[in-house]
């Protein structure tokens, strides 16, 4: 798989178990091996109830695990002598519908919560605040709004700015376009390229869509039944026609496709997984066949 | 997750016990009288059979004693409390040793033993009754069992309504502070150190989104009630009729019986 060395963010035998001791009890997860490198875009995916949040809110010790680590910079966070809210600023997370957590008068002062909950000097708040309106795309005008009065597009990205503004070195997303218009995802995912693009910080997308993935991420994490069922980059987990199926999950339209053409015999790459990509292999194709 | 979890009250263990598959009405009937004839029983075999009857109950209906001892946890300071109080104030005969000039006797510390086995016991069967019967079985009960105070105008229907609303959400509730507790915590907000005035302040970023999502919840429900036509009590049927059959008055019968009984051995003895 990938080689680039020691891994930035790193979980090992990861186990939780929620409502231990009690009737309720239930494994979410078990023992989960899972790996960010730097700068990387990681796709999280599997079916509802699969145990994404949960892995998720391990990644900045919301949670404690049941049992296994989970390690930033080789460090255990839960052991060495940094404290857990050290943690909480250097992997932001957003949850799933981010915006059911805004509280200020005003988006300027949701944003900045984060930001000076990180003990960011007074005077660099502000450039944060408006650095991180900028990734995503929220005009200046917006700042002196009441988050309650814009609409559910926009207060997700409010909700996304509060988190990029303290600058994680990883930004986990849960979720980030899960109930938007087509259009508002396209542009959340680019808003998230862009943070990852201009700060070399990782990503961790955790999503329900194999286009979104097939898109936006470099590497491929499918988890199911809160086990680690497939890992690798996307190329090669698409490939994994059968094992996906297996689990009830499909490779892209696009991935299938070529597949299908493949089968028909028609020397194309399937490797490709975006429309665009696609659309340059076909036109390979047809260029060789005419040649 | 950790600040919330202790909290059982209103919990409801499905199970097919005979205790769970007793009619909801029987049950209330049974706890009420049980109360009574806690505070009526005297004496040591009074208190000792009303334990039994306890205990049985509780292993039929198959909840682990641990769940019922866990709910006991927040009643540990009162129970202490008041317990001290009456060992060192009540006045009798024989006295066993004096603690700064208040005598302690065994009439002190005997009412005190008699005083916690009755509130725990008091305690431990409301929580087998909340544990063993779902909330909308327990609302739909009340209602039926207060239906004659619908003759002195009271709206018994509109209040079991309001209670089945409100237990409905307690989870819910819970499971929202928890999920905007967390969205806060991953931001950075600090819940549990600082002072009273800080730790208030701090309870800003979860009271808001909580109110607002309440009262939106609280209109969506609004909304999909009057699109199902829901126009209050007049003329409403349920789906699940209660009904009182042989095996619920098998068992009434000879629990009533019993109480009796334990209230009656104090006294004769
Ligand atoms: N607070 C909780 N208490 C008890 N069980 C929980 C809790 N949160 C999640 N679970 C359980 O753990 C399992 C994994 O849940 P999780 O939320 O991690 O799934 P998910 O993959 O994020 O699903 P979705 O795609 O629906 O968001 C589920 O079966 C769920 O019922
Ligand atoms: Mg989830």
């Amino acid at each position: 798989m990938d080689k680039g060395g020691e891994a930035l963010l790193k979980t090992e035998k990861l186990t939780h178990i929620y409502g231990k001791g009690t009737p309720f009890e239930r494994t979410a997860i078990k023992d989960v091996d899972f790996e960010v490198h730097s700068g990387e875009i990681m796709g999280v995916i599997g079916h509802t109830g699969s145990g994404k949040s949960t892995l998720a809110q391990h990644l900045n010790a919301l949670l404690k695990p049941a049992s296994g680590r989970v390690l930033l910079n080789g460090e255990d966070i839960w052991r060495g002598e940094k404290k857990v809210s050290s943690v909480r600023f250097a992997v932001g997370l957003v949850f799933q519908y981010p915006e059911y957590q805004l509280f200020e008068e005003t988006v300027y002062k949701d944003i900045a919560f984060g930001v000076k909950n990180s003990g960011v000097p007074e005077k660099d708040i502000e450039s944060a605040v408006y650095s991180a309106m900028d990734f995503v795309h929220l005009d200046k005008s917006v700042a002196a709004k009441s988050p309650f009065e814009l609409s559910g597009g926009q207060k997700r990205r409010v909700a996304i700015a509060g988190v990029i503004a303290m600058m994680p070195k990883v930004l986990v997303l849960d979720e980030p376009t899960a109930g938007l218009d087509p259009k508002g995802r396209r542009e959340i995912l680019s808003h998230i390229r862009a943070y990852r693009d201009a700060t070399g910080a990782s990503v961790v997308l955790i999503t329900h869509s194999m286009d979104e993935i097939a898109r936006l991420s470099d590497r491929v994490t499918v988890i199911n039944r809160g086990e680690i069922a497939l890992g690798g980059s996307v190329r090669e987990v698409f490939s994994r026609e059968d094992s996906l199926t297996r689990i009830g999950l499909r490779a892209p339209v696009v991935s299938r496709v070529l597949r299908r053409l493949h089968a028909m015999g028609i020397d194309v790459d399937c490797g490709a997984c975006t429309v665009e990509q696609a659309i340059a292999e076909l036109k390979r194709v047809a260029g060789d066949a005419r040649a | 997750m950790p600040v919330l979890k202790d909290i059982t009250l209103g919990q409801y263990f499905p199970g097919t016990s005979v205790v769970h598959r007793l009619d909801p009405r029987v049950k209330i009937i049974l706890v009420v009288s049980y109360i009574a004839a806690l505070f009526l029983a005297k004496g040591l075999y009074g208190y000792a059979l009303s334990l039994c009857y306890l205990a049985l109950a509780a292993a039929v209906s198959g909840i682990k004693p641990i769940q019922l001892v866990r709910g006991l946890r927040p009643m540990l300071f009162i129970v202490i409390f008041t317990a001290v109080l009456n060992i060192l104030y009540i006045p009798g005969e024989h006295e066993l040793f004096t603690v700064f000039s208040l005598s302690v006797t065994l009439e002190g510390v005997t009412t005190a033993i008699y005083m916690i086995m009755r509130l725990f016991m008091l305690v431990t069967c409301t929580f087998l009754l909340t544990y063993t019967t779902s909330p909308i079985m327990l609302t739909a009960a009340i209602e039926k069992l207060l239906a004659p105070f619908k003759l002195l105008r009271l709206p018994v229907h509109e209040l079991a309504m309001m209670m089945t609303i409100a237990l409905r959400m307690v989870p819910t509730l819970i499971e929202e502070t928890d999920k905007i507790m967390s969205a806060q915590k991953a931001r950075g907000a600090d819940f549990e150190s600082g002072n009273i005035l800080k730790r208030a302040k701090a309870l800003v970023p979860l009271l808001v989104p909580l109110f607002v999502s309440s009262f939106r919840r609280a209109d969506e429900l609004a909304v999909a009630m009057e699109c199902r036509c829901y126009h209050g009590g007049a003329g409403r049927t349920k789906m699940k009729q209660l009904r009182v059959t042989a095996p619920d008055f098998a068992v009434a019968v000879p629990s009533l019986l019993y109480f009796a009984g334990c209230v009656t051995v104090g006294r004769l003895l």
